[in-house]
């Protein structure tokens, strides 16, 4: 069953010339250029920190200017003002090349400085130093080397040192989104830098595809194709391309979220009848059902612990959100405000739940305080699905409409910093934000 | 598995690049053939020569003939619910009767549910229309074994301006015989 079924990874942007090459190709490319998600940051936060990106020396020799992907990344995360740096000549590499007292008058907090050359064709070195402007020292220094292919990668690697070093958090730079695009009556499953570059379409189908799960090592995606004129959960490997059915019973399957550890699914199967929660390995082994309700009961996903499962069900007459223990039993109501609480997730602390409430007909993205029971309503759109956290809990992506369109947002998990995610003239939706690398 | 397996392997060659099929292409084809004994609900055709009757009008298959209820093949339903509406009832009275009166028929039953909302809630959704609709079949004669019930959710609208009229239209469960999925 291991057999390259359909789905493999190549990137958008190749496949213009692919096209050309290939009489036959089994992978299925998309039709149009413009795959590549844009950004737009549509809020600001407050408490950024003040920071100088300097050009780095010689940075031109490298196919893209390496800073310019830094100074983004910082941006985008809503933690940093960027500060003016231009105007240095020559441009520093080292800590004693520094005016400080210049960076104290220009208010930044950190600057970042650096080097690039040429080892050889394609081969490249890349330094950084990140220093203090009021304590005068270097806070980080790295070297790279690397290829033309991994300057995207290097810069978030630096970006994600710079972020951990200055907010004492973990960078997610480094992380990539899975979401479908639905354009001309195709669906396409795409993983994307968390910048929404360099995207890769993992399967393409004239069929729906929704509900892609990360598996906690980042290799793996769960996700429910209609294919088959029906939901299968299948589990698809984005190393080998490989995919496999996980659970295509009588009747509907779906909703597939990977445990903590990555040993089970939970899904939604409704082969006995009604939608219900079960337990399943990653092979589609040992199928075991964990509710008995005569209601809906969906969604679920684990809490990051993995000693809980939180779902979906209308057992109490509307959908509100419930949690249980891994294994089943009884069910605690969590979501009290509202006549429609769906769509659970749970932030990587365990502290947090994000999840889709309606509120006056409209669906907005709230999360909620598990320690208080409080509930803060995070956006003002009227068609929010599908949250998502980032791994370093900082962020939520979901899925919303603007225009008529769908698109995808992130929002801090504060609701102070907006960003949002298009694909010109396609719908964007089912967005998932995987985990850390090497994990 | 292997069934499994070459099904993908020509999803993916049908969707490879190049060659662009349109949408009937991707479907198994309907056949138009009548069943082998003439079913009771087909409507009586006149006898005598009151009324001249084409030759091919004889096998006009049941499922097919838009006089007959059985070209019927699509239910509504209220937000939120499950319940077969009363209007409904004669269709599925029909199409019931047809799958009892033919053992070996099949039924597929695809339900659907409007956009609003969370799309895995909306699958669950449309899971239990379709389930409903099953039960109602099974009531009224089908053997349940005939029938599978799935779900496509809200990923399948009819219809796709975002206002009640059409929204009420995606709130179905369509009614499929063999030959036809």
């Amino acid at each position: 069953m291991n057999r390259r079924a359909g789905g493999c990874i190549l990137p958008v942007r190749m496949k213009r010339a692919i096209q050309h090459l290939l009489a036959v190709c089994l992978c299925c490319i998309a039709g149009a250029a413009q795959g590549q998600l844009t950004i737009e940051i549509t809020g600001g936060g407050s408490n950024q920190i003040p920071v100088a990106v300097l050009q780095f020396a010689g940075e031109s020799v490298l196919p893209t200017r390496i800073t310019d992907i830094i100074e983004a990344d910082l941006l985008r995360s809503g933690r940093f003002r960027m500060q003016y740096a231009g105007g240095v000549n020559p441009l520093p590499t080292d800590p004693t090349q520094v005016n400080f007292s210049e960076w104290k008058t220009r208010n930044a907090d950190a600057i970042v400085i650096g080097g690039a050359q040429q080892l050889s064709r394609g081969r490249y070195e890349v330094r950084f130093r990140l220093l203090d402007v009021p304590k005068q020292t270097q806070i980080a220094g790295v070297a790279f080397t690397l290829s033309s292919a991994q300057v995207r990668a290097t810069a978030h690697h630096i970006a994600d040192i710079i972020y951990e070093k200055l907010t004492g958090e973990r960078g997610v730079f480094s992380t990539r989104i899975a979401y479908v695009v639905k354009q001309n009556g195709r669906f396409e499953l795409r993983i994307a830098d968390a910048d929404g570059q360099g995207a890769q379409v993992a399967l393409a189908s004239r069929e729906p595809i929704i509900s892609p799960s990360w598996s906690p090592d980042g290799t793996r995606l769960a996700y429910v194709s209609f294919e088959r004129k029906k939901p299968v959960v299948y589990v698809h490997s984005l190393t080998t391309g490989q995919r496999h059915v996980v659970a295509n019973f009588r009747g509907s399957n779906s909703g597939p979220a990977w445990s903590p550890d990555g040993k089970q699914l939970a899904a939604v199967l409704s082969k006995e009848g009604g939608s219900q929660l079960y337990l399943v390995n990653p092979d589609g082994s040992n199928v075991r059902r964990i509710t008995r309700s005569a209601t809906i009961d969906t969604e679920p996903v684990f809490s990051a612990d993995g000693r809980f499962i939180y779902f979906t069900s209308d057992r109490g007459g509307s959908p509100q959100i419930y949690r249980m223990g891994a294994d089943g039993g009884d069910a605690t109501r969590v979501t009290f405000d509202g006549e429609y609480n769906v769509s659970p997730r749970l932030s990587p602390d365990g502290k947090t739940m994000a999840f889709v409430s309606r509120r006056d007909g409209r669906f907005q993205l709230a999360v909620m305080d598990l320690g208080s029971g409080q509930v803060q309503i995070l956006t003002d759109t009227q068609r929010d699905e599908s949250p998502s956290f980032a791994p370093n809990g900082t962020m939520i992506l979901y899925a919303t409409e603007v225009g008529g369109r769908g698109v995808l947002a992130a929002v801090s998990s504060d609701g102070r910093v907006k960003q949002r995610l298009s694909v010109q003239a396609a719908d964007v939706r089912e967005p998932a934000w995987g985990p850390f690398l090497g994990n | 598995m292997r069934k499994a397996v070459f099904a993908a392997l020509g999803l993916a060659v049908l969707y490879g690049c190049g060659s662009e099929p349109t949408r009937d292409e991707t479907k198994p084809g309907v056949e138009d053939r009548a069943p082998a004994s003439v079913p009771s609900t087909r409507p009586a055709q006149p006898s005598g020569s009151a009324q001249p009757v084409r030759p091919t009008q004889i096998d006009v298959n049941p499922l097919k003939d838009p006089k007959n209820i059985l070209s019927k093949r699509s239910i509504f339903f209220e937000y939120d619910s499950d319940r077969i509406r009363d209007e409904f009832r004669p269709l599925l009275q029909a199409h019931a009767r047809y799958l009892e009166q033919h053992a070996g028929a099949k039924m597929l039953l695809q339900g659907n549910a409007d956009e609003r909302g969370s799309r895995e809630y909306n699958l669950a959704l449309g899971q239990r229309r379709a389930e409903a609709t099953k039960r109602t079949l099974a009531l009224m004669g089908a053997r349940e074994s005939q029938i599978d019930a799935v779900s496509l959710g809200e990923e399948k609208p009819r219809c796709t301006e975002h206002s009640e009229t059409c929204w009420a239209q995606n709130r179905r469960v369509d009614l499929l015989h063999s030959g036809e999925f």
